[in-house]
């Protein structure tokens, strides 16, 4: 599908707004949208949501023979998709600018920087060594995927925990999660991209532009640094002419921010394991907002439970009477004697419990009123059976006409 | 298909349908017209209106998408409709249908006619003519990338839609170019819906806060204008959050807003 076009008018608001200092959402100029970080079941998941920006990191890892060239270093390998449900301009196959350029930037931020310690994943020199593989989905693209994306890779990697393996001489092993607990890779620092948009040829400048910002901007800044201050990667695109100063303003108010974003990483880290820890619950389920849709909104129902007594009375005196008591036994052989004739097996009946279902499923507005109703006809009906011919259960069910239910249910259907 | 019956359609209104559901009508037969309805529960005179989310099938109607069903009573008066059945869904993806006013962006200019990007899967186009007052001297100025509010005049699934800017009459009727200034967002059709409908008290209490334009298309699309960037960013941000606050949080932003 093509991308929606940008209209003037939004073009021209937006520039406008820019230049009073006004951003869409209300923040300022330097702020960040929220970060919100939840992490999966498994070890090595994690959403990362920056605004509504969101991205899905998964690291795993396998045994591969080195690279002849480094024949004692673990191989990392950074992956980023742009799903066609992120945004409607987005195709599976097609390989954008976009893509490419994020990927390059991610790839430069997380493998260049040697934020893994590679040597730790060696296992066997020249012959086995553990190559990681981080996967990471943009899930809706709101704007700034290169820091989401970041974010998401680099607390994916620290969350991760792969198998243990033991080496004796040429054997290897590689435990189990039962047998051994697995070990979690070993992180020297923790590389996070910051991004700048500016506007009017670099009079001004905007921190974690939205997706309409982003539209409208003349160029990019993204600078990658970890919280000791240290630049890993530092990329300028557009093709805007950038002053010196306003490169080192904008390498100041990343280290800000990037100690902020540190500090909330390490947070979310922690109470995750704890969590885990402690049993308590983990995973996506929890970390969902409730949101309700207020556009249709339904008074809850009231239940009409007037008369209820009455009618059930009334449906008790209009049921038969329970069938005679055999008081008298009677004998077939020695050892076995029968009392009455007994009524039909209502365990595992398949078709009697298929009627229940039926009848509950199609029942789903009925008031409780209707629920009393039902369980007093489906007691008569089995009484009536157990009259007529207990033995044989009847298919036509027309003398057992069900009133004030729902819907009635013919068996042959079934 | 599992289930055989469907429960009336009377007794679902309101309620949740999801699509497979069969609402059953009370019979009642187009071609019999001489057949004098006994009782009090006839069935309905004139013809009965399937609306969206409904498909017609043997007996009644079947539900195609899930929601709310809703209905309207037979209006009163001689030609009226003898009432209509529709299902409230919430999407986001605009489907474009027949006499729906949209918001459409000029994408590009093909010979004489434009073409417009309404949010659906095809774009629709526009004659130069179909303005009012427009001539082949006197053509609209219209450019790339401007704002146009019209109605469908063909949407079917076989064809590109067709736009016009003028009602049967041949006036525009609030339809054409909308201005250059003020901002266009995207909401869900639902909410639009919703605004849409008479005595809404969401545009009642934003028009006591400050004057302002608005245009609601029916493809999720809204453009607002009022006098500052600041106020127009508060209507857009009220607006989009309208979505999921219940009307007591609304109400709670809207004095703390005219409050300040």
């Amino acid at each position: 599908m093509k991308e929606t076009p940008l209209s003037n008018c939004e073009r021209r608001f937006l520039l406008r707004a820019i230049q009073e200092r006004k951003r869409l959402d209300g923040r300022q100029c330097y702020d960040y949208r929220n970060v919100r970080i939840s992490f999966g079941p498994e070890h090595g998941c994690c959403v990362v949501e920056l605004g509504k920006t969101r991205v899905l990191g998964q690291v795993s890892c396998e045994l591969v023979p080195p690279k002849p060239n480094r024949a004692t270093e673990g191989i990392l390998f950074c992956n980023l998709e742009l799903s066609p449900m992120a945004a409607p301009g987005f195709e599976p196959g097609r390989q954008s600018e976009l893509l490419v350029k994020v990927n390059r930037l991610i790839e430069r931020c997380l493998r260049n920087s040697k934020c893994i310690d590679t040597e730790s994943l060696c296992v066997v020199a020249g012959e086995k060594v553990w190559q990681i593989r981080v996967d990471l989905h943009l899930l809706n693209h709101d704007g700034n995927i290169v820091d989401a994306a970041s974010i998401a890779g680099i607390v994916a990697l620290c969350h991760f925990r792969r198998p243990d393996v033991s080496v004796q001489g040429k054997e290897v092993t590689v435990y189990s999660p039962e047998e051994r607990d697995p070990v979690p890779l070993s992180i020297h620092h923790m590389p996070i991209c910051v991004s700048f948009a500016f506007f009017q040829q670099g009079t001004y400048l905007l921190v974690d532009p939205n997706e309409r910002e982003e539209r409208v901007m003349d160029g990019l800044l993204v600078i990658a640094m970890n919280k000791h201050r240290e630049i890993c990667t530092i990329q300028s695109s557009g093709g805007i002419m950038l002053l010196k100063d306003q490169v080192l303003r904008c390498s100041k108010i990343t280290a800000v921010k990037v100690a902020e974003i540190t500090e909330l990483i390490q947070k979310a880290l922690e109470n995750d394991q704890k969590l885990r820890k402690e049993g308590g619950k983990f995973g996506f389920a929890e970390s969902i907002p409730n949101q309700k849709i207020t556009a249709f909104k339904m008074d809850s129902a009231a239940v009409d439970t007037n008369n209820v007594e009455e009618q059930a009375e009334e449906i008790i005196t209009k049921a038969d009477p329970p069938s005679e008591v055999f008081a008298k036994p009677i004998l077939h052989t020695p050892g076995t004697a029968q009392i009455g004739e007994g009524i039909e097996n209502a365990w595992g009946d398949l078709e009697e419990s298929e009627r229940e279902e039926a009848a509950e499923e199609e029942g789903e507005s009925s008031t409780t009123a209707f629920e009393c109703q039902r369980t007093e006809t489906e007691d008569t009906s089995m009484m009536n059976e157990a009259k007529d011919d207990p033995i044989v259960l009847s298919d036509s069910e027309e003398e057992e006409v069900v009133i004030l239910e729902p819907q009635e249910v013919p068996k042959k259907t079934r | 298909m599992a289930g055989g019956g469907g429960a009336p359609a009377e007794s679902r209104v309101g309620q949740v349908v999801l699509p497979g559901d069969v609402l059953l009508l009370p019979a009642y037969d187009e071609q019999d017209t001489e057949r004098l309805p006994l009782g009090t529960s006839a069935a309905p005179r004139g013809r009965l209106l399937c609306g969206p989310g409904l498909r017609r099938c043997a007996g009644g109607l079947l539900v195609t998408k899930c929601g709310l069903l809703r209905h309207r009573r037979a209006g009163d008066g001689a030609a009226a409709a003898g009432g209509a059945y529709w299902v409230d869904s919430q999407q986001k993806r605009y489907v474009p249908v027949k006499g729906d006013h949209v918001i459409g962006i000029v994408t590009g200019k093909v010979g004489d006619v434009f073409r417009l990007d309404v949010g659906g899967s095809e774009q629709a186009s526009l004659s130069y003519l179909a303005f009012e007052g427009a001539t082949k001297r006197n053509r609209p100025n219209v450019q790339v990338g401007d704002l146009i509010y019209g109605q469908f005049l063909v949407a079917n699934k076989d064809m590109e839609p067709e736009m016009v800017c003028i009602d049967s009459s041949g006036r525009a009727s609030g339809m054409g170019v909308i201005g250059q200034d003020g901002f266009l967002f995207k909401v869900s059709l639902g909410l639009i819906r919703k605004l849409l409908a008479p005595k809404c008290e969401i545009i009642q209490e934003l028009s006591q806060l400050y004057p302002f334009e608005l245009v609601l298309g029916m493809n999720g699309r809204i453009w607002v204008k009022a006098k500052t960037v600041q106020q127009t960013l508060i209507i857009v941000n009220i607006l989009e959050a309208c979505e999921y606050m219940t009307a007591e949080q609304r109400k709670q932003a809207l004095a703390k807003l005219s409050g300040n």
